[in-house]
């Protein structure tokens, strides 16, 4: 699946290791992420997962190691990095108080580019048709995930950081994200999420596994 | 579910043309706006404490004129900053609660203007109210006539100041739990100069010199803090999201 080009892949992870509270939740990890890649973080809980996504989207200061974005230092191109990347987390930024509708507005907002029919269709898409205009506050948790999720299709971003994106998913959404994450990074783009899903559709689906052999190297093995 | 959601298929795909900042500001206000005025009872709370606080006090120590005129600039202008300290202490806890603030953190802007468009919009919709409302409780603690301008002025200098600098503390306390002490004691020392030039501006006022010393100096104070503050709490910001 992976696209071999003359460039730097679009992320390069030297010996990364994370603390949390003095607590060392991995250590001497490595791994490329190129263009069309798909990665999957898998661990038991409490192994660091979620720390090393808030890792490489900048929200945890890194202690050592070090993160390049297209080869270069990420401290030194934050801005490009963030501009390019698309991060939804535990907690989707989705506010109780808006409906649907425009939480996503906001998104889009930062986003350029995107109009209004674009963001009724999403919503449609991924199956909020008739909650437009219901504060999000009395949607369940599967449909709250669905507006956050209803950003991936309207975003130019290529890469993608996706903690827990199947959390209160049912099966057929389970489905069709494997299958938006597929379409995804065949166009190009690439993707950096954890799960506890087999997620089998996903083919070129590439593995790290974190809190096995701590302080051991990971080279990111394919299945 | 339906069966529009068998496949989340992928709108057409566009180049990257990222908006201007002034356009995600002024998104960002229409966001807070329609945010915070749903939360209504948050607005009206401070809102009814400085209202209660000037009504009781003439009932709690006498309701003559020569008692009540002369404490008048000192218990409106407590009441209103605490008022203000009140509405500030849940400004930023439900953004980092639900999310808000990480995905602004990683959307590529600066985190500094989006929190004064959140201000911004605090400041119109708790301290504006206060400031009109101000005048007929002044009324009724028999301020002098000559003095109800120079309350309203002086009041939207210092509300300025007082909400910028409060959002430092909200900032930094977002992360605690119940943070209100812990920032009421950190806001507080900064809150007493506002305070003096506040008060010192009425007295002006009442006894016929010109106030406009001590409009300068809030006015001075406002500058400052409206400069200053954003960065230092989009600084705050940040370390509350690192904490979580």
């Amino acid at each position: 699946m992976s696209v071999t080009t003359s460039r730097p892949p679009l992320l390069t992870v030297r010996q990364l290791s994370c603390e949390r509270d003095e607590r060392l939740l991995f250590s001497g990890l490595d791994f490329d992420l190129h263009c069309g890649d798909l990665l999957q973080l898998e661990g038991p809980n409490g192994v660091g997962k979620t720390s090393l996504m808030r890792l490489l989207a900048g929200l945890l200061p890194v202690s050592s190691g070090d993160i390049a974005w297209q080869g270069e230092p990420l401290a030194a191109c934050r801005e490009d990095f963030y501009q390019a990347m698309l991060f939804i987390g535990h907690l989707a930024g989705i506010k109780a108080e808006l409906t649907p509708l425009e939480n996503l507005h906001w998104f889009a907002a930062l986003e350029g580019g995107v109009q209004e029919e674009d963001l009724e269709e999403a919503l449609n898409r991924v199956g909020l048709r008739g909650f437009e205009d219901q504060p999000c506050h009395q949607l369940s948790a599967g449909q709250k995930r669905r507006v956050a999720l209803a950003r991936l299709l309207f975003t130019s971003r290529p890469l993608w950081l996706l903690d827990e994106p199947f959390t209160a998913l049912d099966k057929q959404g389970v489905a069709a994200m494997e299958q938006l994450l597929a379409d995804h990074a065949a166009e190009g783009g690439a993707v950096i999420l954890t799960s506890h899903h087999a997620l089998e559709q996903l083919t070129g689906l590439r593995k790290i596994h974190l809190g096995q052999k701590p302080s051991a190297s990971y080279e990111a093995g394919n299945v | 579910m339906s069966r529009s959601s068998a496949t989340f298929c992928r709108l057409k795909q566009k180049t990257a043309n990222l908006p201007s900042l002034a356009t995600v500001f002024v998104a960002a206000l229409g966001r807070e706006w329609r945010l915070q005025v749903r939360r209504r009872g948050d607005l009206i709370n401070p809102l009814v404490f400085f209202a209660l606080v000037v009504v009781l006090f003439p009932l709690g120590i006498s309701p003559t004129e020569e008692i009540l005129s002369p404490v008048a600039p000192g218990v409106l202008w407590v009441a209103a900053l605490l008022a203000t300290l009140m509405s500030l202490d849940a400004l930023f806890r439900p953004d980092l609660l639900d999310g808000s603030l990480e995905q602004q953190l990683v959307s590529g802007y600066p985190l500094a203007p989006l929190a004064l468009a959140k201000l911004a919009v605090h400041w119109l919709l708790s301290s504006l109210p206060l400031i009109l409302l101000s005048p007929f409780l002044g009324v009724m603690l028999y301020l002098p006539w000559q003095a109800q301008g120079v309350l309203m002025l002086s009041l939207l200098l210092g509300s300025l100041a007082l909400s910028l600098v409060g959002a430092i503390g909200a900032a930094l306390t977002a992360g605690v739990g119940k943070s209100g002490v812990l920032m009421t004691l950190l806001v507080l020392p900064f809150y007493i100069p506002v305070l003096i030039f506040g008060t010192g501006a009425m007295q002006a006022a009442i006894t016929g010199v010109s106030p406009a010393a001590h409009l300068a100096m809030l006015a001075a104070l406002a500058a400052l803090a409206l400069a200053l503050a954003p960065w230092a709490v989009a600084a705050g910001l940040k370390i509350a999201v690192s904490g979580e």
